[in-house]
Parts: structure tokens; C-alpha cells; sequence
């Protein structure tokens, strides 16, 4: 057999019988400008393998990475020090290769990993039960969404103008075929959130409010009284978080009232891996548990009483259920949880706790000193370790002048915003605890003359 | 009061105006242990062939559909916390939901009792 899978005339076939006139046309929802439009520059048609690999390597060499300049971006992905014991621990041969062992005959490590996972989530969100993780923070908050259309037979869902609007995007992508409606609107540059409008937006045909906690712009709002509205007109209160990290400092969001809650959990234990894979976790009342997507591991006991465990509640799932299936996530992210997993346990809760302090003291330190530069504000009244600068220029040039000083300073909400001109002037900036005093003065130096 | 069944395994007992619906011996048995039933919400209109509720035993997740049209009355509050009941007693205490009976012609089609009981013994 020829190794050779595809002749000119087999692809002409193919293409024929779709109806495409050239492979190209299959890529048309590519921007033109996104595509590449002839060999890449500098690389031969033809060269050995020890060639390219050095070609390549200098041409990634262009790229400006997060542990080598002072890094300041967020906005759903964190970078966080991860101690090297998690990568060595979750490269284990048994965690590695073990993909889909669910059998608890033979699979008692990774149920029990999952186990785990879910209860320092579950404990991390302020909820009864966790599942086994979600692919990542934004299809997480997908899912909640469908989950509060299955139990309030509503398909309106509110979404607060504080949500990744990457975020949005997916669930706008899915709604377009569930028939959900989303009601969006844009963030305002101002230290209030949109609570008032949201609760003034609930009445009996809402399925859920969606709140991210703290938002896109780093603020934090009380969610009890959005919750109080939610729940008096039926409808489920979705808490959002990007950022776990905050929860070691800030109350859950369960704790304020919360039906679901998802999130993003690459904060801890993952890297920033240019954006996935990561893990999505998903929270939720034991008395939806049943309306749940996603797998989820239960303690029980062998036949001789000893502690065991399975996949449990599985009637929900694909295998089982088929098309009325709640989701049709399965074993998705299970290293990245097993990385969220062991870096939670060697933080422990005091740990956390500790963690979140020196990530908030270091933010309102660089807050303080970037808001004293003439012409700049601080947005929040109340932030983590991230928050938003009204820039007196837009703030997308702004970011490319910094990294041509060799700072990566925050996120410009012009790229999260394109085209809003209200927005164009605010600066996201991330501090967490890999920020040292060197990076703060070079981006205090880098924003000062900048906007001067 | 006349009691019909369905080629789905469910059973309906007609009072008055009001069918009571649940699933047959047969299908508990079928199923094995049932470990969770939802039924519908009281005021919920259901067309005939409608999925009105679910039930999940150990080994598999069924629906159960609504043999006639009609609106849902209420559902059998005890099976929530109690599923096994519809194992212990699935033609009586284990029903699952009791609607009104929109269209008497539509029990036309179904199946009486015998001619049930003796259609499973070929199953």
C-alpha cells in the first residue's frame, strides 16, 4: 500500500461530491487576512528536518514571552507560579497516559483524583457538588446556561454586561442553535457593575442572570441581591469566575446565593499555554445535581466495606442517555484538573489564603502608583488582582508602544472591544505574585511616557 | 373506571375525566431498580406522544410518554423521594402523573388489559 493517502484525483472527487470547488473554499470563514497567502518567509519548499527545526526556532524566538518581560495581562488567563512538583507529579506514567479509565476495577487512582478535584472545587466555589471539569470557563458557562433552560423550562437568560466578552461570544455561538435568547449588553468604564439593571431586568420568562465575579473589568459586586431577584422570579443566578485565585480572599460565590457556578481554572496549576487547553469547572445545589452535565465521581464502598470509587449519577451522560443527554462532555480536561488538583493540595487552604493576600497587596500596590501618573484613573473601587485604567489615549496603542519597550502591560479593552469608543481608552492590568518590583517600575516607567 | 395500556409499556386508568399514568410490571421489571423519576408540573399541556416524564433505574434512562392529550393535573409527589416505589407497586401507588383526558377517542387505539398481558408474553 502506498504510505501516500490522497492522489489530485481523489481530492477533485472529494470536493466534487461536497460541492467546493477547491480546498481553499472550505476555509472562507477565515478572514483573508488571518490566512497564510504563500510559503512562509524565509523557510525553503524543501529542506532537511535539522534545517526547519532551526529556521523555526528563530522564528519563535520573535515571539515575546510571558516569563521573560515584565507581564501584566489577564483577562481569563493567569499567570500564576506553578511549582515545578505538579508537572513532575502529573507526568506520571499512570496520570499521563490514562485516559479514559473508568472502570473502577481497574481505575481507583484517577476516580479518586477526581473525587478530590470536585471537593476542593466544590469547597472553592461554595457549592455542594462539583463535576469531574469542563473543557474550559467559557463552555463551562454554556453549559449553565442550558442547565438553568433544563430545570426552569425558560430559555431567556440575562448575561451582566461584566462577562469575558469571549465568553459571550461562545455562548452566542451555541444559543444560535438551542434557540436561548441572550440578552447582552456592553461594560461602562465606571467602578459600578450592572447589578441594578440586571435585577431590574429579571421577570417570570428569565431562566438565569450570568454574573462574572469578579468581572471583566476586575470589579466585584455583592451577589446576594442578584440572587434575592433571581430566585423571586424563578430564574437561576450563573456565577462566573476567571479567576480562582480571588476566591482564597473573597467570599464565594455560593455563599452568596449562586445556583451554578463555573469556572475558569487554569489560574491554578495550569500555564498559560497560549490559551488551552485549560479546565472548566462547574458547581452547582445537590437538588440540580441531576441537571448536571459532565462526569462526576462518587465515594462508596466495595464489597467488603472499603472506601471505593465510581462514576456516579452516570444516567445523565452520553454513554447512557444518548441525544437527551445533558452534555456531550466526558473525560475532557482530566490532566489539567489533576494539575488544578495537586497544586490546591500543596497550597492547602492556608496557602490559598496566602497566595490571594500577596496577589491583592501587590495589585493595590501597582494600582496606587499607576493611578498617580498624571492623566490616569482607576476605574474600580474594589478589584483582586486585576483592574481596569482609564488611559487619557486609547489604550490599544498604548500597549503596542509598551511592548516595543519590552513590557507586555495589560489587556486594552479596544482588542476585547473592538470599534467601542467608550471603551477605547481602559487598560486591564493584571498583578499576581510573579510581578517583581523591577517589572512594576518598567511599567510604570513604560505608561508614564506614554501618555505623557 | 377502565384501564388501557401502550405498546410503550405505560398503563392509564380512567376516572371520570382524569387519567392517571404510570408503567407497567412488565417495564419496572425490565428496568430493575429505579432509582429516580421526574414527573411533570401540575398546568403543563402535553400533546399525545409528548415525553412527559423520565425514569432512570441502575442499568438504563427511559421516557415516559404521554399516551393521550391533555393537561398535567399534578404529579406523584412521592416518587421523589421514594422511587422504589414504582417497583414495589407500579400499577397503583407508583404512578407517576394524573391529566386531564382531552379527547376520549384517542384511548381507542390503546390496549386493554388481557390483550396487554397476553402481547408481553410474546415479548
Amino acid at each position: 500500500m502506498r504510505y501516500l493517502p490522497l492522489s489530485d484525483d481523489d481530492r477533485s472527487a472529494m470536493l466534487a461530491r461536497i460541492g467546493a470547488g477547491s480546498v481553499d473554499e472550505l476555509f472562507r470563514d477565515v478572514p483573508a487576512e488571518a490566512r497564510l497567502s504563500g510559503p512562509i518567509e524565509g523557510l525553503p519548499l524543501h529542506a532537511s528536518e535539522m534545517a526547519v527545526e532551526r529556521q523555526l526556532a528563530a522564528m519563535a524566538r520573535k515571539n515575546m514571552v510571558a516569563g521573560e518581560v515584565p507581564f501584566f495581562l489577564g483577562c481569563g488567563a493567569y499567570r500564576h507560579h506553578v511549582p515545578a512538583s505538579v508537572d513532575h507529579l502529573i507526568q506520571r506514567g499512570e496520570f499521563l497516559t490514562a485516559y479514559t479509565p473508568y472502570q473502577p476495577e481497574i481505575a481507583q487512582g484517577t476516580l479518586q483524583v477526581l473525587f478530590e478535584f470536585q471537593t476542593q472545587v466544590a469547597r472553592l466555589l461554595g457549592c455542594e457538588v462539583a463535576n469531574a471539569s469542563m473543557y474550559d470557563g467559557s463552555t463551562a458557562c454554556w453549559e449553565a446556561i442550558g442547565m438553568a433552560r433544563r430545570i426552569t423550562r425558560r430559555k431567556r437568560a440575562i448575561i451582566s454586561s461584566g462577562l469575558h466578552p469571549h465568553y459571550v461570544a461562545v455562548c452566542r455561538t451555541m444559543a444560535k442553535f438551542t434557540g436561548d435568547t441572550l440578552d447582552l449588553a456592553l461594560p461602562e468604564l465606571a467602578a459600578a457593575t450592572d447589578a441594578e439593571r440586571l435585577i431590574a431586568s429579571i421577570d417570570k420568562e428569565v431562566s438565569c442572570v450570568v454574573v462574572q465575579y469578579p468581572d471583566i473589568l476586575g470589579r466585584i459586586a455583592d451577589l446576594a441581591p442578584i440572587a434575592e431577584a433571581a430566585h423571586a422570579h424563578g430564574a437561576l443566578l450563573v456565577a462566573v469566575v476567571t479567576e480562582p485565585v480571588a476566591l482564597g480572599l473573597i467570599k464565594s460565590p455560593g455563599e452568596m446565593g449562586a445556583d451554578i457556578v463555573v469556572g475558569e481554572g487554569q489560574s491554578i496549576g495550569v500555564g498559560l499555554q497560549f490559551g488551552g487547553p485549560y479546565v472548566g469547572l462547574f458547581a452547582c445545589r445537590e437538588k440540580h445535581v441531576r441537571q448536571m452535565p459532565g462526569r462526576l465521581a462518587g465515594e462508596t464502598v466495595d464489597a467488603e466495606g472499603k472506601r471505593g470509587f465510581v462514576l456516579t449519577l452516570s444516567t445523565r451522560e452520553q454513554h447512557i442517555r444518548r441525544e437527551k443527554a445533558t452534555s456531550n462532555i466526558c473525560t475532557n480536561s482530566g490532566l489539567c484538573a489533576l494539575a488544578f488538583s495537586i497544586h490546591m493540595t500543596l497550597l492547602g487552604e492556608k496557602g490559598l489564603r496566602r497566595l490571594a493576600e500577596i496577589n491583592h497587596a501587590r495589585a493595590v500596590e501597582v494600582a496606587e502608583r499607576l493611578a498617580a501618573i498624571p492623566g490616569v484613573e482607576l476605574v474600580n473601587e474594589s478589584f483582586f488582582n486585576e483592574f481596569t485604567l482609564k488611559l487619557p489615549i486609547e489604550a490599544r496603542p498604548a500597549v503596542h508602544a509598551m511592548v516595543e519597550k519590552r513590557v507586555l502591560g495589560g489587556v486594552s479593552l479596544g482588542r476585547l472591544y473592538p470599534g467601542e469608543a467608550a471603551l477605547a481608552n481602559g487598560l486591564v492590568i493584571a498583578v499576581t505574585e510573579t510581578v517583581s518590583n523591577a517589572d512594576v517600575d518598567a511599567l510604570e516607567a513604560a505608561l508614564r511616557e506614554i501618555v505623557r | 373506571m377502565s384501564l388501557y395500556f401502550t405498546g410503550e409499556h405505560e398503563w392509564i386508568r380512567v376516572e371520570g375525566d382524569v387519567a392517571t399514568i404510570g408503567i407497567s410490571d412488565h417495564a419496572q421489571q425490565a428496568l430493575g431498580d429505579i432509582v429516580f423519576a421526574e414527573v411533570p408540573e401540575q398546568g403543563r399541556s402535553v400533546n399525545k406522544g409528548d415525553e412527559a416524564a423520565v425514569v432512570e433505574s441502575v442499568k438504563a434512562a427511559s421516557d415516559v410518554y404521554a399516551p393521550i392529550a391533555g393537561e398535567v393535573i399534578e404529579g406523584n409527589p412521592a416518587l421523589a423521594d421514594d422511587p422504589a416505589l414504582i417497583n414495589r407497586d407500579p400499577e397503583g401507588e407508583g404512578w407517576f402523573f394524573k391529566m386531564t383526558l382531552a379527547d376520549a377517542s384517542e384511548l381507542d387505539g390503546l390496549m386493554n388489559e388481557s390483550a396487554y398481558r397476553e402481547w408481553v408474553k410474546t415479548l
